[in-house]
């Protein structure tokens, strides 16, 4: 096996902690293989109504 | 993307893993699906709904909600007729694209990969495990998480709140607190949540509006944890201004009245007297814990777990695991709120980012742009694309009528109607249909600009023309959404919108984007724990860091630190980090400094520092701010100058240096809240709960004879930290609730301080002859800190900085460029300051490594004739981009630092300033035709 590093990361979860995570590798120069286990990204945020204090909708 | 996968091995080392991934079939051709919806239209199958909280069905063939990414059908293989039993079939039959395929199959995918992070998530308790309260049998006894779904819009009764049985509305709702956290008799459930309080309290909230006033609120609990930032502020409001009922007690069960539909909830109160109370709804306050999924995971991954299955990291590494090149972040490795967990995504992606360093920009690929078509003295050619968003606009808007009217407005060459026009295949025939209709302007009608402006204007970017030469329309929430009951007057409405966006498109001209080069420098202000594991992280990630720091000594706060919460050497890690600073290559440490002025703006910092009589000044491209805060001394002279009183960091300081004041001592008291959550710092200082139960197990250690008392308002050891509270009691140390509304005297004598309070349980005034009081005293920023007028970065009312987002931006600033972590964002313990510093690392680098910036084209612009040099402009503008120029005395704006606001154009008097993309005749063309 090469000792070279390679480019690439893979994430393991979908919701806000993954994607956040995926958003910021991707910025910064690296390849990312986001893995989520259901049919969509979201996770447990996007089932939330709003958030406080500014009551944003989590969507 | 992989959805609906899993990892099931993994090999290799840190910066080259080969880990294999179990991908199981969706049934539905992602690039065919258009979902449309009609397969689940047809689905005979009806399954509970598990995105609902299983409040209402769903069919087999489902997306999560209406919003989902990616937006495509899935077949649930478990209820499937067709899978199941080989028969049905409706799907394949209804659907237009040809997207089913029972068919399909597993697939086995193996990635090369540097560096795994895990962000597996928690999942709310399910109170059916322990029968208490009749969860199950009770239909309105229902879950937090189920009572978001029925506040939601997009929830099982359209945002109506309702109780579930009857559907009646409520008149009265209880939360109860902890369930299935802080529980011990629940296996593996001692901890503390950490944001079921803060939830219960928004719940409580939200409720309360839906209602409309009427609704009796009450929240049962045992203590009230509101310690993240800025949320004791909202606890004070829920409790003075809301109205919201807050009652101390633990409720253990729950009798339903059959005939009324109500529950009754038996309690004691503040008076001790026994009460029975009926609510129409109870909320349980269901705690998170470690997903089965997360541990089969940890368990592939070669992880090690905690005795709740969380995977175990340290404070000095708060997102690394005992395997390099493995991290972990978020709810997996504690229970976190978003903002903790969007810090520690970050965070991943700093040390993560630190490990390949080399490899960046290796196996990224360049989105290839075309050439800009040059459309100057072209005939206007508008292309309009209206959205259905499925049912949410067509469902009342008549949307192929706006089409047809909008073919024959002037300018419009094309015109046509789209399911879902934000689509990734709408995209690529957006596309299309640019190229061979030749438009040069396009007109979108559908939702918000502010969410999906931005992916049309990389589509038109990617179809060769100019991205501004886009106009968009949004017939959601001002036509299908607010008229939802006049469809006649929304669809003419929606025709008006139209008429005036293609008005203005017919004007719209190409603006270019200037192009900024990013200084691949780094500035840190703050030389405390937080400020140096940022620019460790900036070195180790390639880039040179100043690291900035007004003391003679590097350390902060930390050099009176002694050890974590965890039980970790807080010394032994600040010298070897200081060490770290002091040699590294590309750091350089400037201490005695101050920051006397600063010019520039994203990507051209200069910062003039003075060290001494000495000034220099250093260029940067992003700043961070670790600048700190302290600990509140007490303001009485007799307390500060006793021997037999001490504030919580001079108690570390203490257990350090073998304080000779430690020995021989039999009565100790810590009184919390020293200065924090009180009128004049409303605001909770979150580490000294947990600080004073460590510092009191070191005390017992030393002496176990000792008596010691912690005199407390609410005990807030959150999270893990729970734990070390319930060791501290079955160690023998008193934890007493005194009543804040009373008077509570400090009396220091030569041998002895006297201490008396009101207790809250017996009701009766208590006074301790202590040896030692241990004032847990608050933190507090510097306010009116002048770096924030250097810097264009707010503080809040308490002097703490103010994050671009509470939630989804916690360590950047609204000011491009500047980034905050540690105890100048918010008071918090050293794991936590670290996870940030390592979030607002990894934010700089997303701006270092792109190396240069497009700058928006929307900004404002100045005609010097018409200029009378009043300087309206220069006092207006919130971000400082307007200045008089030194020769010609007239305005300037400088683009890179203007947002484009429109502030300085409407308050010009002389009508010299314009806004690009918004001229006045656009405007006023928009104007006109209606």
């Amino acid at each position: 096996m090469s000792t070279e590093k390679l480019g690439s990361v893979l994430i393991v979860g979908g919701g806000i902690t993954g994607m956040q995570a995926a958003l910021d590798m991707a910025n910064s120069g690296y390849y990312v293989y986001l893995v989520e286990r259901t049919s969509s990204i979201g996770g447990m945020m996007s089932q939330l109504d709003k958030t406080f204090p500014t009551n944003d909708c989590a969507m | 993307m992989l959805t609906l996968s899993e990892v099931t091995a993994l090999k290799g080392e840190a910066g080259n893993f080969v880990v294999s991934i179990l991908q199981h079939p969706r049934y539905v051709d992602m690039d065919k699906c258009i979902a449309c919806g009609a397969c689940a239209e047809k689905c005979p199958k009806k399954v509970p709904n598990e995105y609902d909280a299983n409040l209402v069905k769903r069919k087999a063939i489902y997306v999560q909600y209406a919003q989902a990414v990616p937006l495509k059908y899935a077949i649930d293989p478990e209820y499937c007729i067709k899978l199941t039993k080989g028969k049905c079939g409706k799907c394949e039959e209804v659907c237009p694209a040809d997207a089913i395929n029972y068919e399909d199959k597993e697939r086995h995918i193996d990635l090369n990969v540097g560096a795994v992070i895990m962000s597996a998530g928690s999942e709310t308790y399910n109170p059916l495990d322990h029968d208490t309260y009749g969860y199950g049998k009770n239909k309105n006894v229902v879950t937090s998480l189920e009572f978001e779904r029925i506040l939601s819009a997009s929830g099982p009764y359209g945002g109506h709140m309702v109780r579930p049985s009857d559907k009646k509305e409520p008149e009265k709702i209880a939360w109860l607190q902890c369930v299935g956290s802080r529980d011990e008799h629940l296996e593996g459930r001692g901890y503390c949540s950490g944001v079921c309080c803060t939830y219960a309290v928004k719940e409580a909230m939200l409720a309360k509006e839906h209602a409309g006033g009427n609704l009796d609120a009450a929240i049962f609990y045992m203590d009230i944890r509101t310690n993240g930032k800025d949320f004791e502020r909202y606890y004070n409001r829920a409790k003075d201004e809301a109205g919201v009922r807050f009652v101390k007690s633990r409720v253990t069960n729950i009798v339903p009245d059959k005939e009324s539909g109500m529950s009754l909830i038996r309690y004691v109160d503040e008076q001790g007297l026994r009460v029975e109370e009926a609510f129409d709804i109870v909320v349980l306050s269901v705690g998170l814990g470690a997903t089965a999924e997360g541990r089969a995971l940890a368990e592939k991954l070669g992880l090690e777990l905690n005795r709740y299955n969380f995977v175990s990291t340290g404070s000095f590494k708060p997102v690394e695991t005992a395997t390099p090149g493995i991290f972990a972040c978020g709810a997996c490795q504690a229970p976190k709120d978003i903002p903790s967990s969007v810090v520690d995504s970050s965070a991943a992606a700093g040390v993560a980012g630190s490990l390949l360093s080399e490899a960046r920009w290796s196996l990224t690929r360049k989105a290839q742009i075309p050439e800009e078509r040059n459309i100057r003295g072209d005939a206007t050619r508008i292309g309009v694309f209206v959205c259905c968003c499925g049912t949410n606009i067509a469902g009342v808007v008549d949307v192929p009528a706006v089409v047809e009217f909008a073919k024959g407005l002037p300018g419009v060459v094309f015109s046509e109607q789209n399911m879902f026009s934000c689509s990734q295949d709408t995209q690529v025939k957006m596309g299309e249909v640019i190229q061979e209709q030749g438009l040069n302007r396009v007109v979108v009608a559908a939702c918000t600009p502010k969410t999906h402006e931005p992916l049309f204007q990389d589509t038109l970017t990617s179809a060769g023309i100019n991205k501004y030469l886009f106009e968009m329309v949004n017939i959601r929430n001002q036509c299908s959404w607010v008229h939802k009951d006049d469809a006649e007057a929304a669809t003419v409405k929606a025709k008006d919108l139209v008429r005036m966006a293609v008005a203005k498109a017919g004007l719209l001209e190409p603006l270019p984007e200037p192009i900024l080069n990013v200084n691949q420098n780094a500035l840190v202000i703050g030389g405390g724990v937080a400020g140096m594991e940022t620019a460790k992280n900036l070195s180790e990630q390639g880039y040179f860091t100043y690291l900035v720091e007004r003391d003679g000594k590097l350390g902060g706060n930390a050099r009176s630190l002694h050890e974590t919460w965890r039980g970790e050497d807080i010394q032994g890690y600040l010298q070897e980090l200081t060490r770290e600073m002091e040699t590294a290559d590309k750091v350089e440490v400037c201490l005695g400094a101050e920051i006397t002025d600063v010019d520039g703006f994203v990507g051209n910092f200069k910062t003039t520092i003075m060290q001494g009589q000495e000034s220099r000044t250093l260029e940067h491209g992003v700043t961070i701010m670790a600048t700190g805060a302290s600990e509140h001394s007490p303001e009485d002279p007799a307390l500060i100058e006793s021997s037999r009183v001490m504030t919580g960091l001079q108690l570390q300081q203490g257990f350090n240096k073998g304080d000779s004041r430690l020995n021989g001592l039999s009565t100790a008291v810590f009184l919390q809240c020293y200065g924090s959550r009180i009128p004049e710092r409303p605001f909770c200082s979150k580490v000294c709960c947990t600080q004073s139960i460590k510092s009191a197990l070191e005390l017992k250690k030393r002496n176990p004879d000792m008596h010691i008392y912690v005199v407390y308002r609410d005990m807030r050891p959150y999270g893990l930290r729970e734990d070390l509270y319930r060791e501290a009691r079955t160690r023998g140390i008193s934890f007493i609730r005194y009543n804040f509304e009373k008077e509570l005297r400090i009396e220091p004598r030569d041998e002895k301080v006297e201490v008396e309070f009101t207790d809250t349980v017996f009701r009766k005034q208590v006074t301790i002859q202590a040896d030692l009081l241990v004032l847990a005293s608050a933190i507090v920023p510097e306010k009116e800190n002048p770096l924030s007028q250097f810097y264009k970065v707010a503080q809040n009312e308490d002097g703490f900085f103010v994050e671009a987002h509470v939630k989804l931006r916690p360590v950047d600033f609204a000011t491009d460029g500047v980034f905050v972590c540690g105890l100048a964002h918010s008071p918090k313990p050293i794991d936590e300051s670290i996870a940030q510093a390592q979030a607002a690392a990894a934010r700089a680098v997303t701006l270092l490594s792109a190396k240069s910036l497009p700058v928006s084209g929307t900004v404002a612009e100045v005609n010097p004739l018409n200029c009378s040099s009043c300087g309206v402009c220069v006092s207006i503008c919130p971000y400082s981009a307007p200045r008089m120029d030194e020769k010609t005395g007239k305005a300037v704006i400088e683009s890179t630092l203007c947002k484009g606001c429109g502030l300085c154009v409407a308050s010009c008097r002389s009508g010299a300033l314009h806004l690009k993309g918004f001229e006045t005749s656009q405007i006023m063309g928009m104007i006109d035709c209606v």
